[in-house]
């Protein structure tokens, strides 16, 4: 190969060569642990909360989304005089992978002071993330990650879940499904993708098909940001299934509805998880079905609305759920350090097991269990708008009604204690 | 067996869109000796320039005029950075890419935001075709079609035209051609530009199936990569042999073992490198065989 074509030839020797593929490609790796924090100067009176969140990779739509909310909650915080009457920092790092986050979780703990911390989306992350805060002993609210082992076999006192867990996400849509008479004798075929939360995901989903007297056609096992389905969807095709139940994430979701949508199979989609963003991403007109929604934009209770509306304001564009759960999450963590007089984490920790009610945007109030430190909280059953019914880009759904309904208890949706394994012993 | 041969025929449809994506960076290699890093970087950027065309002139205003404009950003590069590189160690020109790739990536994320844009399927080719059993999606046999007249193009202007002699001329014997005083230069510069046009072409047709969002450059690029490899550093055909090999293999892999269908296409590289170091149809390596 020569290395200039309109010149003589510069013979590449081989020990060239491998140099220079090894400091291209030690560059790569080094560069792709980079992240900056938003920011940097620490105030020595403030109250610093550390925010973690994939900024890159197939979740970093919805770790934009987490940013924004995050920022929100803490700036309305100070023009309200801040908590305890000292102002409210929020330092945010990209988590990238879960090696990148448990170094990052350390050094907003023990490097900038972060009080406490709050955040992420990839359970494995949040895992990382967990064990840091459980060791440091600091308070660890979790806003995105859904696998339930976090809260079960995973679990410990010092984090808590603002998020939904898998079980939560299969029952809203499941009890609904099975109360139309969906499930019963119905063939299902899955994909699932092929990590820590797909697994979960899948197992918790296909259990509830099973005991609710469906079939389980097949699973296959996607890699992450895999950019072609037409083989899987060839594979449903080939199987014939009454229902295609989807245990995709981020970017995955989007790439498989277009394509989903590309080939025009008529069976019904269902999945045990429903990211707004990504539905955004893809189009209304890719979309179809009935879904879970943690939180809608188009829920009509005063305070969502009001948060929707301050949220267009600022940022030109309607919230997404992992906005919501970034904001609230926030205003609880701001709350319970008012109420318990300062930043001690066991203080925080006791105060938030009592059982203290939130207003967390929703029809009813939200509270920790106080075993797994799970939000009780109600979540929606939503189906796909009409192309011709929808007001923007954003107006995808139609909430149909929430789960468990208004005099249902919370915990029908909730994992039981035999389903979840959690003691925090 | 009728199913298996249904993923072989998907297999070729997806290997076209494979062809499009390795062949700019193979051009690029072969007849420009750069290893062009930053190859995803203008697949993503054809794709949000595709993303804003469309809305104002429809997709098929998009798939022409976005490689054309991707093309001249590629020239414009070329010109000002990447030719003060070849006298120089080849370290250097992987660096450059490298980090243009990642500007690239970061910017994107800055203009258009992180979230992923919607592009929709283009009215025109929505529905499936249906043979026997078998479907096909009218899109990707419009991907098939665009592959054929690229690969065809190509052809053509590198067999047919005296421009496609120089340049050829200039891959084997650079010398010769400045001493017959020919420059290489602006053919240099036009055999960039056409390589990076492609690969823009590549995301403007990955756009509606695949969405718009930042991080889609990096994904792509190490398939392109594995794509070259495979059919053989400067080879032509070789390049079109591969993507049509690893749009099959990929396609079997998923309908037998959907977990390693990523990892099948890395699979059959190594075993193509073993049994024949220089990929299926490329120039002999005389140091490894």
């Amino acid at each position: 190969m020569t290395s200039d074509p309109t010149r003589a030839v510069r013979p590449m020797t081989r020990r060239r060569a491998l140099t220079t593929t090894a400091a291209g490609a030690a560059g790569f790796v080094a560069a792709s642990q980079l992240g900056f924090p938003a920011i940097v100067r620490a105030q020595a009176d403030a109250i610093r909360v550390g925010h973690l969140t994939p900024l890159t990779g197939f979740l970093g739509q919805l770790g934009e989304y987490a940013v924004m909310g995050a920022t929100m909650a803490v700036d309305e915080a100070n023009a309200d005089g801040g908590a305890l009457g000292r102002r409210v920092e929020l330092i945010t790092e990209d988590s990238v992978n879960p090696g990148v986050a448990t170094e990052k979780a350390q050094k907003l703990i023990e490097g900038d002071r972060a009080a406490c911390l709050i955040g992420e989306i990839s359970s494995g992350s949040a895992l990382a993330i967990a064990d840091v805060a459980n060791r440091l002993q600091t308070v660890y609210f979790n806003t995105g990650a859904n696998s339930d082992a976090l809260r079960g076999s995973n679990c410990n006192r010092f984090m808590f879940h603002v998020e939904g867990c898998n079980t939560m996400y299969t029952k809203t849509i499941g009890l609904w499904q099975q109360r139309q008479g969906l499930i019963d004798g119905a063939k299902w075929y899955f994909l699932t993708a092929d990590y820590a939360f797909g697994h979960d995901l899948y197992r918790v989903s296909s259990k509830f098909l099973e005991e609710n007297g469906g079939i389980n056609l097949g699973n296959d096992m996607v890699p992450t940001n895999t950019l072609d389905y037409s083989a899987y969807i060839l594979k449903i095709r080939q199987a014939n299934p009454d229902f295609v139940y989807i245990n995709l994430a981020g970017v995955d979701q989007t790439t498989f509805l277009k394509q989903y949508n590309e080939y025009g199979l008529d069976y019904p989609l269902a999945g045990g998880v429903m990211d707004t963003g990504p539905f955004w991403a893809a189009g209304l007109e890719s979309l179809s079905g009935h879904w879970q929604s943690l939180w809608y934009h188009g829920l009509d209770n005063e305070a969502s609305q009001a948060f929707t509306q301050k949220f267009v304001e600022r940022y030109g564009k309607p919230p997404e759920n992992q906005a919501w759960g970034e904001y609230v999450g926030t205003q609880i963590l701001l709350k319970a350090i008012n109420e318990t007089g300062g930043t001690d984490s066991m203080a925080i920790v006791e105060y938030l097991e009592g059982g203290p009610e939130f207003d967390i945007l929703k029809g009813r109030p939200g509270k920790f269990r106080d075993w797994d430190h799970q939000l009780l909280q109600e979540m929606y059953v939503v189906e796909v708008k009409d192309p011709s019914a929808a007001q923007d880009e954003w107006d995808i759904f139609e909430v149909l009604e929430p789960q468990p309904g208004p005099d249902q208890d919370l915990e029908l949706i909730q994992p039981s204690k035999e389903e979840n394994p959690c003691s925090m012993a | 067996m009728v199913f298996a041969l249904e993923h072989m025929a998907n297999g070729l449809l997806v290997g076209s869109y494979y062809i499009i994506l390795a062949l700019g960076l193979s051009l690029i290699f072969s007849l420009g000796g750069v290893v062009n890093l930053a190859h995803g970087a203008f697949y993503a950027l054809g794709a949000y320039f595709a993303f804003e065309i469309q809305r104002r002139l429809g997709f098929l205003g998009a798939v022409i005029v976005a490689p054309v404009l991707v093309g001249m950003i590629g020239m414009v590069i070329e010109t000002l950075f990447i030719r003060r590189l070849y006298r120089e160690d080849p370290a250097l020109t992987l660096l450059f890419t490298f980090g243009l790739a990642m500007a690239t990536e970061q910017s994107l994320r800055l203009i258009w935001g992180a979230t992923g844009l919607p592009f929709p399927m283009p009215g025109m080719f929505r529905g499936v075709l249906l043979i026997g059993d078998f479907i096909y999606s009218y899109y990707r046999l419009t991907m098939l079609g665009v592959a054929a007249i690229v690969v065809i193009g190509t052809w053509l202007l590198l067999n047919r035209t005296p421009f496609g002699m120089i340049v050829r001329a200039g891959t084997s014997d650079p010398e010769m051609v400045r001493a017959l005083g020919i420059s290489l230069r602006p053919v240099l510069t036009a055999i960039f530009g056409l390589g990076i046009a492609l690969a823009g072409l590549a995301g403007v047709m990955s756009a509606p199936l695949a969405g718009v969002q930042p991080a889609m450059g990096i994904e792509i690029l190490t398939a392109a990569f594995v794509v070259v490899v495979i059919g053989g550093l400067g080879s032509f055909w070789g390049v079109v042999v591969a993507g049509l090999l690893v749009g099959v293999v990929r396609g079997l892999t998923v309908f037998v073992y959907p977990p390693a269908a990523e990892a099948s296409m890395y699979a059959l590289m190594v075993l193509v490198l073993l049994l024949r170091p220089r990929g299926l149809m490329g120039e002999k390596v005389a140091r490894l065989e």
